[in-house]
């Protein structure tokens, strides 16, 4: 435990951020007012965000099919706004299973899923999920069967990956706010399923 | 924007080239041959952009999708298995 009476000096990144920060504000680039409200947005984004979507998605097929085609245009439908950059929906189904991976940075669906968990960016995961995906998915608990082919998405570039689970059996006529809460982030990138409908029962 | 030179389906090779400076073409990849999965639109060059320049005109940018097997000899799992790059224009050369 940290020793919260005992003064620290700032780290180095610490201090840079803080004089960044004040220089920005000093120089009337932007307004602190406006710095906090980043952070607040920032700490808005979680995958609650994106489960809307994807709930959406399993009730509605012409949302569905908007979805896979233009992932930013169908979530600007639902009030979600992806500034900047293109987001790709992947489906699965039982032929295929999709995982998303940066092996070059840790690019990564902010808007939709939040802020990234440590493993998403760790070597290990990036240099390993496009060697040996399937090894790598046992370790998460997934094994994915053979007569399933696994599709590993790279976001190398301008794109940013979000995967289309499939929705989970004995959920038939669920309202999308239900389904929604059995959709984890780590199915969105491919790491997981879904809950199932009876693990959602025990809860 | 510049107009895109392969189709969705063609065959792509990913150049076997070493440049300096910040490349978005990872290292495994290049050398591979792969099939374009879908043409992203047209974005500004990030080996430029990195140098602060504009990065413009906007280059095409593809999604390349290749064969697990081919990427990896010693691959174990589906022959069906792939993997999905994105890969600018300019790294690419027809196969």
């Amino acid at each position: 435990m940290k020793d919260h009476g005992k003064y620290q000096p700032l780290s180095y990144f610490q201090l840079m951020e803080t004089t960044l920060r004040e220089l920005l504000v000093e120089k009337g680039i932007m307004t602190s007012e406006q710095i906090d409200a980043e952070v607040e947005e920032m700490r808005a984004r979680t995958p609650e965000r994106g489960a809307r979507v994807v709930a959406r998605a399993w009730v509605d097929a012409a949302f569905k099919s908007k979805l896979l085609k233009d992932g930013s245009g169908a979530c600007q439908d639902l009030g979600l706004e992806i500034p900047g950059l293109k987001l790709v929906v992947v489906e699965n189904t039982p032929e295929v299973h999709n995982a998303i991976v940066c092996t070059l940075c840790s690019c990564y669906p902010r808007v939709l899923l939040g802020i990234p968990p440590d493993w998403y960016k760790s070597r290990n995961y990036r240099s390993r999920m496009v060697r040996e995906p399937r090894t790598v998915l046992a370790e998460f608990g997934l094994k994915i069967p053979e007569n399933v082919a696994i599709r590993v998405h790279d976001s190398t570039a301008d794109m940013r990956y979000m995967v289309l689970p499939m929705r989970p059996a004995g959920t038939e006529g669920w309202p999308e706010e239900r389904l929604a809460t059995l959709v984890n982030r780590d199915s969105m990138i491919g790491v997981a399923l879904p809950l199932s409908a009876t693990a959602r029962l025990q809860i | 924007m510049q107009a895109a030179k392969y189709k969705v389906g063609e065959k792509v090779k990913v150049l076997k080239a070493y440049p300096l400076g910040h490349i978005r073409t990872p290292y495994y990849i290049r050398g591979c041959v792969g099939e374009v999965e879908r043409i992203c639109g047209a974005f500004p060059n990030p080996e430029e952009l990195a140098q602060m320049r504009d990065g413009l005109p906007p280059l095409p940018l593809y999604r390349v999708r290749f064969r697990q097997k081919e990427v990896w000899p010693d691959y174990r799992g589906s022959d069906r298995d792939v993997l999905e790059v994105e890969i600018f224009e300019h790294w690419l050369d027809r196969a």
